[in-house]
């Protein structure tokens, strides 16, 4: 099951590119769905949340929650998901 | 007189200070949205800037500007392993040179843009080479690891260039990057080495205008090559301190060349607190501090492997606190370019126009 989740993006992320809003709806069944969906829109996106540029882990200082939960790139969306995209930790 | 840039690469981002008589200068920046900026380079040929970053939250990528800075551009398309386990943590060296760009990473690998840095491939890992098994291992690194540390493309020669493996050495490729020698001999290491061409921990490499003359500051000391890294004679002597990060050859004569003494210790600032360039003229016979308008008093600056640079017109440093010093007369005497910038990692001049 599927559906459209609301994402919210960092600033960092955004500024890279130029027409990314904060704030996505992404119809998709997992994370790593979402972010491939967002990645054929920005190429070059998912490279910059993943390593390697591969969907098989997120990078180290990025923090993805579902709902408030801390998720991982196989957690699965729904319908009205929030997921929250973070940018965590990296010192002053 | 052309316009002369100093690219200044810092934890916060790229600096571009500008001076039309290099003694005003105007900073601009901070660019590339203030990512980590390793190195940077301009390419006369394509006329842009390139800078090697790498973002503790987004990873790494290469910045481009074909407007001297005004706007940019990044890409990480083929900067990435894609076999064997290796991870890109950062892109730590660049240079641009025979309608090449290069790029090297930790872990330690070399890429490649033949499009002017839209496009990346990987050129070589060095597969083979003595160490090639070990030096990827986290557990040998130290903190900060930067994997192919260096860079150095041969002016004239398209398919010769050398580059750095930090804690490893010095390997040369003479076929564009297909085939490789270790550079290493006679250099010292205070340290057990399993193998004797490798094992050594090269800090910076400059080329005097000779094209044949080499000058290197290893960790432990200054050395010298007369026939291009074949062979190296360590020239410490009259040096306040063996350790250091950068160097700078003169751009026309070969026997001149510049490096800042560290402490070796936890500390790596320049002795005492009193800050000072050091220069030969005969080689590295004999060694002359030049202090002359440099702080004397509580300066414990550093300075890092890329933190040097000259060109016809003068030397510049930056230092890991972010002040700028720069000379017009060999080094004879400084004055401080920019005070209050975030700590710089490197420093590049450009002319331009």
């Amino acid at each position: 099951m599927s559906g459209v989740a609301d994402v919210h993006l960092p600033s960092t992320l955004t500024a890279l590119f130029g027409d990314l809003p904060r704030r996505v709806d992404v119809d998709a069944p997992t994370v790593a769905d979402a972010i491939a969906r967002l990645d054929e829109r920005w190429p070059g996106l998912r490279d910059r949340l993943c390593e390697n540029g591969s969907a098989t882990s997120l990078r180290r200082h990025i923090h993805v929650y579902v709902d408030r939960e801390r998720a991982e790139l196989d957690t699965a969306l729904v319908a009205g998901s929030r997921v929250d995209v973070i940018a965590a930790i990296s010192g002053g | 007189m052309p316009t002369t840039l100093l690219l200044v690469g810092t934890r916060k981002g790229l600096f571009v200070l500008e001076s039309e008589d290099r003694r005003d200068w105007q900073v601009r920046g901070p660019y590339c949205e203030s990512w980590p900026i390793y190195r940077a380079v301009y390419d006369p040929d394509a006329g842009t800037i390139f800078a090697a970053a790498a973002s503790e939250w987004h990873g790494a990528a290469v910045w481009r500007s074909s407007d001297l800075g005004e706007t940019w551009e990044w890409s990480s398309e083929g900067l990435s392993y894609t076999d064997d386990g290796l991870k890109l943590s950062k892109v730590s060296s660049l240079a641009a040179a025979h309608g090449r760009v290069f790029v090297g990473a930790e872990a330690a690998g070399l890429f490649e843009s033949r499009d002017g840095g839209v496009t990346w491939s990987l050129l070589t890992t060095l597969d083979g080479q003595p160490g090639r098994g070990s030096w990827n291992d986290p557990d040998k690194q130290p903190p900060g690891h930067l994997g192919l540390s260096a860079i150095l493309p041969h002016p004239d020669d398209p398919s010769r260039f050398w580059v750095i493996v930090q804690g490893y050495g010095i390997f040369e490729t003479t076929d564009g990057g297909e085939s490789w020698t270790p550079r290493n001999r006679g250099l010292r290491a205070d340290w057990p080495r399993e193998d004797p061409e490798i094992g050594f921990c090269v800090h910076k490499l400059v080329l005097a205008p000779d094209r044949e003359r080499m000058y290197q500051q290893n960790h432990v000391g200054m050395h010298r090559s007369d026939d291009g890294g074949k062979s190296w004679t360590e020239i410490t002597d009259g040096l306040p301190s063996e350790f250091g990060f950068p160097a700078a050859a003169h751009p026309h004569d070969r026997d001149t060349f510049y490096v800042i003494p560290v402490d070796p210790g936890h500390g790596r600032t320049m002795p005492d607190g009193q800050a000072a360039v050091w220069r030969t003229r005969d080689a590295g016979s004999t060694w002359q501090r030049l202090d002359d308008g440099l702080p004397q008093r509580n300066a414990y600056l550093g300075v890092l492997r890329e933190g040097m640079t000259i060109d016809e017109g003068g030397l510049y440093f930056g230092t890991s606190t972010g002040q700028i010093f720069g000379s017009v007369d060999d080094g004879d005497s400084w004055s401080e370019v920019a005070s209050y910038l975030p700590g710089i990692w490197s420093v590049e001049v450009a002319s331009v126009g």
